[in-house]
């Protein structure tokens, strides 16, 4: 079955900082660095269409740091973990 | 003057155990986590091994908001269509201080905080440490949103560790260090799990699955039994995963559509997505643990084991508190807190359970790394071996030395000698 990560993300609690995204990519990105990005993020955020090209949205990131891991250097322009209070919050955790 | 003789960054286990321990020794201790509470950003797979709390709280199990004792260990060798298990159920093996349990952090932590906070610290949510403050050399309390002074601050910030990073006690870190984790939580009614989980009221299960969960990988996947749901997830190193052609997302739908898997889960509700990094690389990706007013505990320190059939992180994360808040008391009693005072921290450490256990198991995250076969080799050759013992087609049969044989050419038996004695000696 081919996965759904939206229908997942759907279920978690987040408040999203509308006014502050903490993660910018690069313009431009590397694609074979941007592809890497797209297979280990838990999210799924890193999206690679034929229309648009590399995509990325920071609304339901888990702030695991995979991304920042693997393309701190090449794909990102900046990380940082989402203002107090802000991004996901666990239920169950 | 300080505004805090201890500030602790950071909500989750060692943090939250040095904010307890300091606490109760009536040093003014102030804790910062950046969720709206502690243990709103904390994630794990979901087992704990009590001995390093039991220390600490004796009998903690019996009012923590524990979820299941772990009474049955397995172990599967997958491939896309079998599974070999093994299974160890010894219900009364393990005590106070030699148990484990299942746990779900968002209770958990709260319940320590809580904990920390009758013992007398204070802690503060929602507020994001962004940097601290240095001063003559020394780390001098943080800057979030406002300066807050301290004689030692105490980093537990997690294994992004940001701020060990920006003091250069630690190194990047590497993607063959780290692996990531993704992980639902699954609701099922409490009878069903005893039934499908064959364990009794308040028992569960613990269950690591290897090979083809990490699409052949270093990685594996697992499952633990909560009181009314199971946790269950797929782990990757992010090397593994970033030379690999399927997603993370994607391998966690896969392992649940196993069918090994599949029927475990039936009619069951997903309730939480979540994910989480895990320092992986034993004791070579363990940076510098202290420098004049500052330590680093829990994963933020690299303070994990995984030996593919026991995965400790939580007890390293609480034994770390432990060392670190002696290290401080003893600074504190001296009334010295620069770097030769705080190296009490890394002797405390080397003394305790920790370090030599990260010792002992220097070699074995390089041999998992090196061996590729124990994800993409052994699990087709144990289900081949299985085929051959156990189907019955009306073919001529075969001794068994030859259907042993035959399963194991794929692999080579002396790959597999030399992988086993590398193993061993690894362990």
């Amino acid at each position: 079955m081919s996965v759904n990560v939206e229908e997942k993300l759907g279920i978690d609690k987040f408040r999203v900082d509308e006014n502050n995204a903490h993660i910018y990519i690069k313009n431009d990105p590397d694609l074979a660095e941007f592809y890497k990005l797209h297979l280990a993020c838990p999210a799924g955020l890193y999206k690679i269409d034929d229309k648009y090209g590399c995509r990325f949205d920071y609304a339901g990131c888990l702030e695991c740091g995979t991304c920042r891991v693997v393309g701190g250097e090449t794909v990102l322009a900046k990380w940082e973990f989402p203002n107090g209070g802000m991004g996901v919050e666990f239920r169950y955790g | 003057m300080s505004d805090f003789e201890t500030i602790i960054v950071g909500g989750g286990l060692a943090g939250l155990t040095t904010a307890y321990l300091l606490a109760k020794e009536g040093v003014e201790t102030l804790l910062i986590e950046r969720g709206n509470f502690a243990g709103a950003k904390n994630v794990s797979g979901g087992r704990i091994y009590s001995h390093s709390l039991e220390k600490i709280i004796p009998g903690f199990a019996k009012e923590a908001p524990l979820e299941r004792r772990i009474t049955r260990e397995k172990i599967s060798l997958m491939t896309a269509d079998s599974a070999v298990t093994a299974d160890y159920f010894a219900p009364a093996s393990s005590g106070p201080g030699r148990d484990s349990y299942s746990v779900l952090r968002v209770d958990f932590d709260q319940w320590l905080a809580a904990k920390a906070e009758e013992a007398g610290a204070q802690i503060v949510t929602g507020i994001r440490v962004d940097d601290l403050l240095l001063r003559g050399g020394k780390v001098r309390g943080v800057a979030a949103g406002d300066e807050m002074t301290a004689d030692v601050t105490v980093l537990a910030d997690g294994v992004n560790a940001l701020l060990a990073r920006k003091l250069g006690l630690r190194a990047k870190l590497s993607p063959a260090q780290v692996a990531v984790g993704v992980k639902e939580v699954i609701e099922l009614p409490a009878a069903v799990i005893e039934d499908r989980f064959q364990c009794g009221g308040g028992e569960g299960t613990a269950w690591l699955f290897a090979g083809r969960p990490s699409g052949g990988k270093v990685g594996g996947a697992f499952l633990y039994t909560n009181k009314e749901s199971v946790s269950l997830g797929v782990v990757c190193t992010l090397n593994g995963l970033t030379a690999g052609v399927t997603t993370l997302p994607q391998l966690l739908e896969d392992f649940k559509g196993h069918p090994a898997v599949a029927p475990l889960l039936a009619g069951g509700k997903t309730v939480e997505y979540s994910a989480h990094l895990v320092p992986e690389g034993g004791l070579d990706m363990v940076p510098r643990l202290f420098t004049g007013g500052a330590l680093v505990v829990g994963d933020a320190a690299g303070f994990c084991l995984n030996l593919g059939y026991t995965v400790r992180g939580m007890d390293f994360a609480i034994g770390s508190g432990d060392c670190a808040a002696r290290a401080i008391l003893q600074a504190r009693q001296a009334g010295d807190y620069g770097a030769e005072a705080l190296s009490a921290y890394q002797n405390v450490l080397n003394d305790s359970f920790i370090m030599r256990d990260l010792k002992l198991y220097r070699k074995f995250p390089h041999f998992m790394e090196k061996t590729p076969r124990i994800f993409s080799g052994y699990p087709e050759m144990a289900g081949n071996l299985m085929a051959q013992l156990f189907i019955v087609d009306g073919e001529p049969s075969q001794p068994l030395y030859k259907k042993v044989g035959s399963s194991l050419k794929e692999v080579g038996a002396l790959n597999l000698m030399l992988d086993g004695m590398k193993g061993m000696r690894s362990l």
